[in-house]
């Protein structure tokens, strides 16, 4: 509760520094110490501290869990805003509603963090989405960003339709908007509350961009700037994986084994897709969408297993995958061109981003001793748990091979090929060490993944 | 037993991985050259006390277990037993001998170079040495990924891809490793990724022919077996030296020690069940490594098959289940790591000086360098298993266990040494005899830092070929207890 109102109070001071100063610097600080505010009163109703007495009628619960999940989000926004606020800064003519727009969308997750009812679901969506619709349209001069918003506008319109659908359809049978009364109650899945089910896991899928609702994604995260690429792929995939789990748990639990194939096709196909297509991109942030797709694959296995490595892992992986992802991301904004290409010889000319970078990759990859590994290691186990399905992890397995080949094409652009066209980036000190500084932590969570996990 | 006892396998670990971060912070290349060898030569000598205190009671092992990620059911454990010690020697005695002879200012970056060598070290100490299952598969994977970066900077012409192919088939490996330790994890009774834990577990048939698959392919990978063998001729090619001979000497012995410390003991019942159909591919593959060396004019790539047909000896050896047939494979694991370095000097000398790799434009080298020519003969007859060479004992014990085996599968494998005679003594007349090219007018003589190393790997061929009885000793009991698992079932 603490977040929700911090945020969305901070969204709105964001549109204040606008007025007060030109200087986007200090628009910039002050963001950064807002999501740390936040960050700290989050932590702090963790510990028991809550500033918020407000009845919702238990429709907003925080448990520690979804805490945990807020705090792994923040602290990667906050990882965010330190390595590509000065590319913030030059999109758009005023930072500071960028800045603004970006804390609502944070408010939107934070009540995702607690919902305990479908209302409150939509309405977390829909915060989350609204803002992201403009930030994915903020190049005005640019045409394929004005594409990419009209696109994600469209179809985000089109699957929060089929979301409100199914919770009609699940309202209709059940009687009440509360996740437990869905799960309620004697007897098999009623027609109408699989309808409804199947429903909201389209809209979800969607919202994760898991195969077969994936066909914006590429589009969008290509053409939208790529700072707001890189918080669309990890912090928002997060809260719309955090969302599907969370629902599927709580609402669907109990018929686990009548909708576990479905999600099981639904993993199989985003986890092939996503990679197999990633292999033939040239670019690096086409490359990044599609591998975005393929990683969600992973995630969906999290939510297919329900179990305590599920959740667990799902929690390790919003932190590897987002922190490795927005590092690569933040490198990648300094470029002009984006080719793999353009990476050939980069550690020669600056060895320690290209370190940071390539834990950030080997990560990525689930390679050991990064946190990737361990993510993609709990994912593993909580599907063989289950026993019947050692055929997905075997698929989850070989897209894993199949994703170290497009990963590893920049590790050898980097360090194995010598520069062909001379290529001008600068990266500020204060940049260089916040990456180091994300891979350093990849490497900790590599080596003692219950440090988070043990959260839990 | 005093305390330094149990802390030989955590020294083993941490002195490599120490020197290794040292190394890379030195940025002059003698200063990391010497740190290199520095640290190497601490651990060999660790490595050579350690087996002084433990020869004396078989039962006495060195045995360390650090507590880290309790909640995941993993312990740091480490041992030093008598399969394990023969290898740690090994790697142990490899490294040295491979920083001594590469010479200064070959690479450039030799921090980086040395840096990851040593990490490398770390890494294949480790493989050999857990005993936790998660542990293992950590080593395992970090073993490789420095070995790929330093093929991949310092390699030949086409070492992106082909050290790229080798990491993608290893990975694959890997990852259906990880499945299997999984799923063995989750079948424990308390929850853990020790290997008395996994002794203990209680699969049905079904359930072992799955895990024994999942295994198998990582490990036969690792060796390689035929057909997954494509990886390595090409790797060996393409990978500079040093690393060509800590690949071949050091690394394929992996998958061969999954076999011996994981696959058998933890699968009996389909070891038991596929082991004949396993040994008859591997024969196969055996006799198709050695027919293409006979035709191969490339002498990286006649060595590299060469040390596929032998990898295929000893694995098969270990699938007879027999006693002696599993001691000849630990040894002949032992000799062939230190016959192949013997051959990779000459091949490197050769190119070097030459430029020349194909067998056919060379001749003549024994008028211009008599020494190397003896040390190679040695070698030469080491690897073709002659007796009084240290392989002979291994393929001896070898043969011996396959004929007790399937003597029509012995005789069929017989057929590998026969023609390892015709690939090698063919290479060594082309090569050293005959009329001298033009490719090898000025060619110099071994230096004395080589001949050091050469006369030390012979020594140790002479020596080991007369009074293998030491390592005998050090690994009876150990393998024994392999052998004993399939003694109830």
């Amino acid at each position: 509760m603490n977040a929700i109102i911090l945020s969305a109070l901070w969204g709105v001071l964001m549109m204040y520094t606008g007025f007060a100063t030109k200087n986007t610097r200090i628009v910039s600080a002050v963001a950064v110490l807002g999501v740390l505010a936040v960050f700290v009163v989050n932590w702090m109703e963790y510990l028991g501290i809550s500033f918020f007495d407000i009845d919702t009628r238990s429709m907003l619960v925080y448990n520690g869990f979804g805490l945990i999940f807020n705090a792994v989000v923040l602290f990667s926004t906050l990882l965010y805003f330190l390595l590509s606020g000065s590319d913030i800064e030059k999109s758009g003519r005023t930072p500071s509603d960028l800045y603004a727009l970006l804390f609502f969308i944070l408010s939107g997750i934070s009540i995702i963090a607690g919902f305990k009812s479908l209302l409150m679901l939509f309405i977390g969506i829909e915060i989350i989405s609204i803002p992201l619709y403009v930030l994915a349209g903020s190049d005005k001069s640019n045409l394929k960003s004005n594409e990419a918003a009209l696109k994600y506008f469209l179809m985000g319109s089109f699957s929060t339709g089929i979301m409100l659908m199914g919770i009609a359809f699940l309202y209709g049978d059940a009687g009440t908007f509360y996740l437990e009364g869905i799960n309620a109650g004697l007897g098999a899945l009623s027609p109408m509350k699989a309808i409804g089910m199947v429903l909201l896991l389209a809209s979800m899928s969607f919202k994760v961009s898991a195969a077969p609702f994936h066909f914006w994604t590429p589009d969008v995260y290509d053409g939208s700037p790529t700072v707001f690429t890189s918080f669309m792929a990890t912090i928002v995939k997060a809260a719309g994986f955090f969302a599907f789990l969370k629902l599927f748990e709580t609402a669907f639990g109990k018929f686990q084994s009548d909708w576990q194939v479905l999600m099981a096709v639904v993993a199989t196909l985003t986890l092939l897709v996503g990679n197999i297509t990633a292999v033939f991109q040239q670019s690096v942030k086409r490359m990044l969408s599609y591998s975005s797709i393929a990683q969600a694959g992973f995630m969906v296995l999290g939510v297919f297993a329900l179990n305590i490595f599920a959740k667990q892992g799902m929690i390790l992986y919003f932190a590897a995958y987002g922190i490795a992802t927005i590092g690569i991301f933040g490198v990648l904004t300094k470029f002009d061109d984006h080719s793999i290409d353009a990476f050939n010889g980069f550690a020669k000319k600056h060895p320690l981003v290209a370190f940071s970078m390539l834990i950030c990759i080997l990560s990525l990859a689930g390679i050991p001793l990064t946190a990737g590994f361990f993510a993609k290691y709990y994912m593993l186990l909580a599907v063989i748990k289950d026993g019947n399905f050692l055929w997905l992890a075997i698929v989850a397995i070989l897209s894993a091979a199949i994703s170290v080949y497009y990963y590893f094409r920049v590790i050898q652009a980097m360090y194995f090929k010598e520069a062909t066209v001379e290529q001008h980036v600068a990266f500020a000190p204060a940049f260089r060490i916040t990456l180091l500084i994300a891979a350093v932590l990849l490497l900790v969570l590599g080596i003692h993944p219950d440090l988070l996990t043990g959260l839990l | 037993m005093f305390a330094a006892f149990d802390n030989f396998p955590a020294l083993l670990i941490w002195l490599p991985l120490a020197g290794g971060l040292i190394s890379f912070f030195i940025q002059s290349e003698k200063g990391a050259r010497a740190a290199a060898i520095i640290f190497s030569l601490l651990t060999m000598g660790v490595m050579m006390t350690s087996l002084f205190f433990t020869t004396m009671e078989y039962n006495a092992y060195s045995q360390v277990s650090y507590v880290w990620l309790p909640g995941l059911g993993s312990s740091f454990g480490l041992i030093l037993d008598g399969l394990t010690r023969v290898l740690c020697l090994l790697t142990a005695l490899v490294f040295p001998m491979v920083f001594l002879l590469v010479p200064g200012n070959r690479y450039p970056n030799a921090n980086r170079f040395y840096g990851l060598m040593l990490l490398a070290q770390c890494g294949l100490m480790g493989v050999f040495m857990a005993t936790d299952a998660l542990v293992f598969y950590l080593f395992w994977e970090l073993a490789l990924i420095p070995v790929y970066f330093l093929a991949s900077i310092w390699g030949g012409e086409k070492r992106i891809r082909a050290t790229f192919k080798f990491f993608i088939y290893t990975f694959v490996g890997s990852l259906f490793l990880l499945i299997g330790i999984l799923y063995m994890y989750l079948k424990t009774s308390n929850a853990s990724f020790s290997l008395v834990a996994f002794y203990n577990v209680k699969l049905s048939n079904i359930e072992q022919y799955w895990m024994f698959l999942l295994f198998f392919i990582a490990f036969a990978i690792k060796m390689p077996i035929f057909p997954l063998h494509t990886w390595q001729p090409e790797a060996y090619e393409q990978a500079p030296t040093p690393v060509t001979m800590v690949l071949s000497a050091v690394m394929v012995k992996m998958g061969l020690f999954g076999l011996l410390r994981w696959l058998l003991p933890l699968f009996p019942v389909a070891v038991k069940e596929f082991n004949t159909g396993i040994i008859v591919m591997i024969v196969i593959g055996m006799l198709y490594a050695s027919l293409v060396a006979i035709n191969q004019d490339n002498i990286k790539r006649l060595i590299a098959y060469s040390s596929i047909a032998h990898i295929g000896l000893m694995a098969a050896g270990a699938f007879t289940l027999k006693h002696a047939a599993l001691n000849g494979a630990v040894l002949q694991m032992f000799s062939h790591g230190i016959n192949i370095m013997a051959l990779w000097i000459v091949a490197d000398l050769v190119e070097k000086q030459t430029g020349v790799t194909s067998i056919s434009k060379l001749g003549g080298i024994a008028r211009k360098a008599p020494v190397l020519t003896i040390f190679l003969v040695i070698a030469a007859f080491a690897n073709i298993a002659l007796p009084l060479t240290n392989a002979f004992v291994g393929e001896f014990m070898i043969f011996n266990g396959l004929y007790q085996f399937r003597p029509w599968i012995a005789a069929l494998a017989g057929l590998s040494i026969i023609f390892s005679a015709v690939y090698t003594l063919n290479m060594i007349k082309n090569v050293f005899y005959g009329e001298a090219g033009d490719a090898v007018e000025g060619f110099a003589d071994i230096n004395k830092t080589q001949a050091m190393v050469l006369t030390v790997i012979t020594g140790l061929i002479l020596f080991f070929g007369v009074y293998p009885d030491p390592f005998f000793k050090m690994m009876y009991e150990t393998v024994g207890l392999i052998v004993n698992r399939y003694v109830t079932i």
